[in-house]
């Protein structure tokens, strides 16, 4: 972006409670079943249905407050009128002057601070497919409606408009997805919508500061979207105002596919919600006791969590490392990690293998025992194993479900090369490449590479890579 | 036909069984009903069903319910799993609910057979039953009359012996008129009382189901089997309710009564006297009667006429055509809505939905909807007041006795009046009765109003009781 100009965003992210039932039913919370299983008369707001507020949803509300440094207040649910297929009641009950948390922040890695304005709940709406056509909306012939969505809890987290670079909103949704993992609240998965981000997007010219005219861009259902599509709006303001014109307060769509946002709504089109109390609901206000269980309850966040991995590392972690940090607190693998460290496994090591082999398993990973995994290490730190073994008896215990690494190994034809035995292997291979191993002896050192991988495939995998990088500097002299 | 106590009395004695009960009943509407049309749907094998399984529980010993046997008329704004619930709208054609509400659940426990589903003005808007899309009802004390609304149905039911019982609701006096102008008596209670799970919301903060029948006493154990906590209305009160039968005949000997002039001045002549000759009788009986003035009722109508349209356009918004009820077809989802609506809505329904939708638009919220909610806190302090010197309040019901049939349907403001005495209940969310109390000049019933404190039914059955034993003869009966 050119350096006349600078971007101001606010984003608001929902948020899907992982609870077991919705947010005022005992219909299941799923995501993937069947259309159309998960409905009663509440969440299809059948005439005479009433709603009852699921306690958990709220204490998960709270939790998210709590991690985002809020206040949590006596709040009140609203109906938010409007007119639309999804929505049951054709009204969403949702916070409106009252949110339950108002007032925190979030801080990036790099230190910088996000003011956090609210954190509210509200109830989703159903899910529409347009079917025929395109399957563009405009285009559709008809659509289908899928109310098992239709009532599950959500959490809208809306921030200050203190973000000025797309990198920092990036950040932002990054971090929070990190926080919501981390209390429990929600899954985090984007594909599955269990987090969306609407952005508020306007730019000023660098260095004034009055607010322009904001944009809303919705659906932004992946980081790499709300990138693209925060950069696409910034350059689309930016022509408008060079080229003098006005930009007009609106809701914008962005499509992923044409890479463009699109006008859905202005602001003179935009609904009037005729908000007002919830009749149906009492007000709720959770009292001292409540909130003083969540704070306790509530284990430590990401940066916390990486700060503390970092710190069992010693010393400034590579770059290399920090990806790995980020992605093993993300995944909520920093446990194993810690643990075994403690237990004597190499830091570097265990970081390693929980940020990749580990990570790689999905959900299976996160049951690894933490003791099979010292094991293991301490395996492959002693060479019994070289890594290429040390990963798979690491995958194949992963998959398992546990076991013990020395009998996997066995069991996998694992044994370490003996020494005698790599020595001939090595003899074989340099033999076979005569010229190759003229020229690494002249010192063109990337070819260890290329031996190590002949000796590799000459003893399926058993040599130990660092032992066979070792001897061939040993045999150069 | 006999007292719902009586009539349960025999049937759990076995001297008589419920299905001659029922047959009887059915036979009543049969031949009745027809030239008053307080029924939609009659229940006919239902009926006989559910009267068979009572008369089999007697047959074994075992205890059929307090209500064994008794014919229970049900207001069409009730669901009952898989019986047509119209709300005597046709914009609920062909929709059976598929479940039923709690009140209905709980007559059935009790042994009630439910004998069908009355008439009323559609959404319960309105103050005569002529807003049924489903034409009138006719008043059994003269058929050219109104029976009163928006509970006609069940209010006729009770009057022309076609059941002791009726259930109705009571947003604004839904109850309590139609039951002064047929001579039976109708009781709202405290809110939160009686669980609306399953009442089809006309204004949620002011809904209230209650019981129709031809004494007091058996208003009393109606009310009783009614009341309780329901964990699906999230409004229940949680406390348990104190019994009313048994206290009905102790009296009013040292209650302290006022005569409320601001329900009283402002009626026909005939029904201000009626008022004052009950109050003349409770005094004779051993009360304390003072007159009193709570001159903040005279704001109640015009705060009631905006919250409960407020509440509607919101609670009647779920009617769009997509998931139930009617559907007229448009050339897309908007115009579809549309399409429905027009068809399926009448023009009482229309006006309050468009009232409702202005006073909660933007830059109207405050001066209408927010300031309507101001005067019923003051009408609440005003009770409150009140009942610092007095432990209930005495009054008219309707300011007249039933009115000819068309006279007001092109005048809402006139049709609005009728519900002058009975609103500010229904704002405080106190319980209120009307007992039948004599005749007009007309010869037509009178019902005498007696409203009590958040949770005072018992005190007011006890000097409704007693109004009623001092009933002038030939009250209409």
């Amino acid at each position: 972006m050119s350096a006349d100009w600078e971007m101001v965003i606010g984003l608001e992210v929902h948020c899907e409670l992982a609870t077991e039932s919705k947010l005022f039913c005992g219909c299941r919370n799923a995501f993937g079943d069947e259309p159309n299983v998960n409905i009663c008369p509440v969440c299809l707001g059948l005439p005479g249905s009433l709603p009852v507020l699921n306690e958990h949803a709220v204490e998960l509300a709270m939790r998210i407050g709590e991690a985002l440094h809020c206040e949590i207040r006596p709040s009140e649910f609203a109906r938010k009128n409007y007119f639309y297929p999804d929505q049951a009641k054709d009204y969403q009950i949702s916070q409106y002057d009252k949110p339950l948390n108002a007032g925190g922040w979030l801080e990036l890695p790099d230190g910088y601070r996000v003011g956090v304005t609210r954190a509210h709940m509200e109830e989703d709406t159903g899910k529409l497919t347009h079917v025929g056509g395109s399957g563009r909306i405009n285009a559709a012939m008809h659509a289908l409606v899928d109310y098992n969505r239709s009532g599950v809890p959500l959490v809208e987290i809306v921030s200050e408009p203190d973000i000025r670079t797309v990198a920092h909103a990036r950040a932002y949704v990054a971090e929070l997805r990190g926080i919501l993992i981390a209390t429990g609240a929600s899954d985090g998965r984007m594909e599955e919508g269990s987090m969306r981000v609407d952005a508020n997007v306007s730019v000023r010219p660098a260095g004034t500061q009055a607010f322009g005219t904001r944009c809303e861009i919705k659906n932004l259902n992946s980081l790499r979207s709300l990138v693209r599509a925060m950069e696409y709006e910034a350059a689309r303001q930016i022509a408008v105002l060079e080229s003098g014109g006005t930009v007009g307060q609106e809701t914008r769509h962005w499509d992923e596919t044409s890479g463009r946002t699109e006008s859905m709504r202005s602001k003179e089109e935009a609904n009037d919600y005729r908000y007002f109390p919830e009749p149906d609901l009492v007000p709720l206000a959770p009292d001292a006791a409540w909130q003083k269980r969540v704070r306790a309850d509530l284990g430590p966040m990401p940066a916390a969590r990486r700060a503390g991995l970092a710190a069992a590392l010693g010393g400034a972690p590579s770059d290399a490392e920090v990806d790995q940090i980020r992605a093993v607190v993300d995944l909520g693998l920093d446990g194993l990690v810690t643990a075994a460290a403690e237990a004597g496994a190499s830091p570097s090591l265990a970081l390693a293998r929980a940020a990749n082999e580990v990570a790689a398993q999905g959900d299976a990973g996160l049951r690894l025992d933490a003791g099979v995994f010292t094991s293991l290490l301490a395996m492959e730190s002693g060479g019994q194993l070289s890594a290429t073994q040390s990963k798979t008896v690491l995958s194949t215990l992963i998959e398992r479900g546990g076991g013990d690494p020395a009998t996997v190994a066995a069991e996998m034809g694992f044994e370490a090369l003996a020494a005698d035995a790599l020595s001939t292997v090595l003899d074989e291979v340099i033999a076979a490449h005569p010229d190759e191993w003229a020229r690494f002896v002249d010192g063109e050192d990337k070819l260890t590479g290329m031996f190590t991988g002949e000796v590799m495939k000459a003893t399926s995998g058993k040599a130990n890579g660092k032992e066979v990088a070792a001897e061939l500097r040993r045999r150069r002299g | 036909m006999s007292t719902a106590l009586a009539l349960a009395a025999e049937v759990r004695s076995g001297r008589r069984t419920a299905r001659d009960a029922v047959e009887e009943a059915l036979a009543a509407v049969a031949q009745g009903d027809g030239e008053f049309h307080a029924f939609l749907t009659v229940l006919g094998d239902e009926a006989r069903a559910q009267a068979d399984v009572v008369d089999a529980t007697v047959a074994a010993g075992g205890d059929p319910g307090p209500l064994a046997g008794v014919p229970v008329a049900l207001k069409d704004n009730l669901c009952t799993r898989g019986v047509a619930t119209t709300c005597g709208s046709k914009i609920l054609e062909g929709w059976h609910p598929p479940y039923d509400a709690t009140v209905v659940e709980s007559l059935r426990a009790a042994g009630a057979i439910t004998l069908g589903k009355t008439n009323m003005d559609e959404f319960a808007m309105g103050s005569s039953t002529e807003n049924s899309a489903f034409g009138p009802t006719r008043n059994p004390r003269h058929t050219g009359k109104v029976p009163g609304g928006s509970s006609g149905g069940s209010a006729a039911a009770v009057a022309a012996g076609f059941a002791p019982l009726g259930l109705g609701s009571d947003t604004g006096g839904s109850i309590r008129q139609p039951a002064a102008l047929c001579g039976v008596v109708g009781m709202k209670p405290t809110y939160g009382r009686v669980s609306r799970y399953g009442l089809v919301a006309f204004a949620s903060s002011l809904d209230q189901i209650g019981p129709f029948a031809t004494t007091v006493e058996d208003a009393a154990l109606l009310y009783d089997i009614l009341s309780g906590h329901d964990p699906l209305d999230s409004t229940s009160l949680p406390s348990v309710p104190e019994p009313t039968l048994a206290s009905v005949h102790q009296g009013v000997e040292g209650i302290r009564i006022g005569l409320c002039r601001d329900l009283v001045d402002g009626c026909a002549p005939d029904v201000a006297a009626r008022v004052h000759q009950a109050a003349d009788a409770l005094s004779g009986a051993g009360a304390k009667v003072d007159e009193i003035s709570v001159p903040e009722f005279a704001y109640g109508l015009s705060a009631y006429y905006l919250i409960a349209p407020a509440e509607a356009s919101s609670n009647l918004a779920r009617y769009d055509g997509v998931r139930y009820g009617l559907r007229v077809d448009g050339q897309d989802a908007e115009a579809m809505n549309t399409a429905t609506r027009t068809a399926g809505f009448g023009a009482e329904v229309k006006r309050r939905v468009m009232l409702g939708t202005y006073a909660l638009s933007a830059g109207y919220y405050d001066a209408y909807y927010a300031q309507a909610q101001r005067v019923r806190t003051l009408v609440m302090r005003a009770f409150d007041r009140a009942y610092e010197s007095v432990d209930v309040l005495l009054g008219a019901t309707a300011p007249t006795t039933a009115f000819d049939l068309g006279a007001k349907v092109n005048d809402p403001m006139a049709m609005y009046m009728n519900d002058v005495c009975t609103i500010p209940s229904n704002l405080s969310g106190h319980p209120a009765v009307s007992v039948p109390f004599g005749t007009g000049e007309d010869g037509l019933p009178v019902g005498v109003q007696v409203l009590a404190p958040a949770l005072g039914e018992a005190m007011m059955f006890r000097v409704a009781q007693v109004v009623e034993a001092h009933a002038p003869l030939g009250a209409g009966s």
